[in-house]
């Protein structure tokens, strides 16, 4: 298992290798090059020559690359230019990513404990009215551009009728801040009333953000179990005479589940892209936020930390999606 | 790599759909000796259960119907869909958004242009977006894959590494980055973000389907029989592959018809707005989101519309040409 986890790490090396390449090469592609992309299209000739110098374009490539890279590991991109001009990019990203992850966990959360159980009855009752009606919500899910859902409900629910906040992460109410996560604050320092306000304003962006996976989900979990019920060890189990229960949980669910946690995995890596949408819909203060307003105005400094993190987060998400995996098969360990 | 390597799952995805193209070739034959007359072909067998599938008339008629809407809209449209007819009833603070009056049923946007006209003649540009980057992607993908495979050695392997990498990137959030890249948007910039995303999805898919066939049956046969090489890859090979990138291709209009409109949304779309598509329609609106919400829901209802229609024709081509769907 060891050895399994760190010839894991290894390639992960050569993939953010790769993807520094790419970001270097992005960064260079980008209008006007990367001095006009940093100080802006009025910029004197002489701040452009010292910011030239400065981060040696004057130099052959292959140098620059080595100085990008050192600047990389060292945590330096550079100063923010629009989103919140003069604050380190860097420090931009770890203040706002506990409002994503706290997003994005609640996302998830309904996604998966919605997803699950309907496909497996689903499953059960293929073909059927309640499985029918499931599959169109599903494809439905899909089609709906995140940001108009996210733009419904805040209008129905949160404008047109008070039932939920329109903005924000939580209430004024003078919160203590231990880890950012604002729920879990709230607990940790017994200030529930703190917990409840975040909770609210969670619950819409996080049912808007959760209606992709939900969707893809319930119908990998689906199209899983009707393979699973077919399989010949199911119909032994039957012939066997085990209980519902135990067939359910041993021979069906638990060779179901497989394709949907490599799936929980792959839609917990593409949240981010969706957080950009739903977060400038609720003016989230998380990293969806800051990309938005990073694209909308060109802020290339944040963008380069947001996207290199974004590429890192699927990466490592992946990483626990192939140990998970370890755990549940024995094959895969030996392979 | 090992086949469980971190960046190996959706290409896993992808290459289990590239893979039905050779098996459905074989299956084809098998089934054709036990219960369907020998020599139907995989087209024909799949035709005879799509054309009596009603998720697949249903998604095929919302398709059909919106290419035809597309061709013929100018005619339909009462208005000129650039011409702000209205300008003189928009007040910036009392009534920004003229509603409707007679010969404008559904009113005006905030500038005066018709907003019936614009959303017929609309569907024009959406299917420009959608089509244009679909072929982006499958010409990219050519593109792509033959310098690589012309050098073969360390750029194949490179280029395979580089598009892995792509893979691991959000592809919603590859298309902004790449959206970010024009100093000024333009419709073709948007399509060439939304279809670059494409890139790597359809290069893994031909080249999973081409390899599952290089040792099928028909392949060998087609070879036994002293058949060129060429006309193996032609004439038998990529026919083949094309189903998964049929199936690919619906799916990946409708993908971009709304990744299309999260660009405007986010500011990236293209700003000239004379000739309108629903994705950009829908991105502007929501600086009247509250006053004028139909601004956004009208567009915003046919992009959902036309996005299942051509979800559920390729989910339903998918499923007819899925060897395992015959049983």
């Amino acid at each position: 298992m060891a050895r399994f986890i760190i010839r894991r790490l290894l390639q992960m090396v050569g993939v953010v290798f790769i993807l520094s390449l790419l970001l270097f090469f992005w960064l260079r592609s980008l209008p006007g090059g990367t001095v006009s992309a940093i100080l802006g299209e009025r910029a004197t000739p002489e701040t452009r020559a010292a910011l030239t110098k400065a981060l040696g374009l004057d130099q052959p490539i292959w140098v620059q690359y080595g100085k990008f890279l050192g600047r990389a590991v060292q945590g330096d991109f550079g100063a923010s230019t629009k989103v919140l001009p003069g604050a380190d990019a860097l420090d931009l990203f770890l203040s706002r990513f506990p409002a994503t992850i706290e997003l994005s966990f609640f996302a998830l959360l309904i996604a998966v404990v919605l997803a699950i159980p309907l496909g497996y009855v689903s499953a059960r009752r293929a073909n059927g009215p309640l499985d029918s009606g499931l599959v169109i919500v599903s494809l439905v899910g899909v089609a709906v551009p995140v940001f108009f859902l996210a733009f419904l409900l805040k209008y129905q629910l949160a404008v047109e009728h008070n039932v939920f906040p329109v903005s924000g992460r939580q209430d004024n109410l003078g919160c203590t801040r231990v880890t950012n996560f604002f729920v879990l604050d709230g607990l940790l320092t017994r200030e529930l009333d703190c917990s409840v306000s975040a909770l609210k304003h969670l619950v819409l962006p996080s049912v808007a953000l959760a209606t992709i996976p939900f969707a893809v989900i319930y119908r990998i979990t689906r199209a899983s179990v009707i393979e699973v019920l077919g399989e010949d060890y199911v119909r032994t189990a039957e012939s066997k005479g085990l209980t519902a229960r135990v067939i359910r949980g041993r021979h069906v669910l638990r060779n179901a589940l497989l394709p949907v946690v490599t799936t929980i995995g792959l839609q917990t890596g593409g949240l981010l892209a969706g957080a950009v949408l739903t977060e400038k819909v609720f003016n989230w203060g998380g990293i969806g936020n800051a990309l938005a307003d990073a694209f909308q105005y060109r802020d290339y400094s944040v963008l380069q930390v947001l996207i290199l993190a974004a590429a890192m987060i699927y990466v490592v998400i992946n990483l626990l999606v192939d140990i998970s995996y370890a755990v549940i098969d024995p094959r895969v360990r030996t392979r | 790599m090992s086949p469980t390597n971190p960046m190996n799952r959706r290409k896993e995805r992808i290459d289990s759909l590239a893979e039905t193209s050779g098996t459905t070739a074989t299956l084809v034959r098998e089934a054709g000796s036990v219960d369907e007359k020998p020599g139907v072909s995989l087209i024909a067998s799949a035709w005879k259960r799509l054309r009596r599938n009603p998720v697949f008339l249903l998604g095929a008629g919302i398709s059909l119907l919106f290419v035809v809407l597309a061709l013929v809209s100018p005619l339909l449209a009462p208005h000129d869909p650039a011409v702000g007819y209205l300008l003189d009833k928009v007040r910036p603070q009392s009534n920004p958004v003229p509603g409707p009056e007679p010969g404008f049923p559904l009113g005006a946007d905030d500038i005066g242009r018709d907003l019936l006209s614009r959303l017929l003649v609309g569907s024009q540009q959406t299917l420009v977006v959608g089509v244009v980057a679909t072929l982006f992607g499958l010409a990219g993908e050519d593109a792509e894959e033959h310098p690589a495979g012309a050098f073969g050695g360390w750029v194949d392997a490179l280029v395979m590494r580089i598009v892995d990498v792509l893979l691991s990137i959000p592809s919603l959030l590859l298309a902004f980055s790449i959206a970010a890249l024009a100093t000024r948007a333009t419709q073709l910039t948007v399509i060439i973000a939304v279809a670059a995303v494409q890139v790597p999805i359809f290069a893994r898919l031909l080249r999973g389907s081409l390899l599952s066939q290089r040792h099928s049956d028909h392949v060998l046969a087609a070879r036994a029989l002293g058949v060129t090489e060429s006309a193996v890859v032609f004439r038998h090979m990529l026919p083949n592959s094309l189903g998964p990138v049929i199936v690919q291709s619906t799916l990946v209009l409708a993908t971009s018809i709304i990744d299309a409109a999260a660009l405007s949304f986010l500011g990236l779309g293209n700003p000239n707005d004379r000739r309108p598509e629903w994705g950009q329609m829908l991105g502007r609106a929501q600086q009247y989101i509250y006053d004028s919400p139909h601004l956004a829901v009208y567009p915003a209802l046919c992009i959902i519309v036309v996005a299942l229609g051509f979800t559920l024709m390729g989910e339903s081509l998918r499923e007819a040409l899925d060897p395992k769907s015959r049983r």
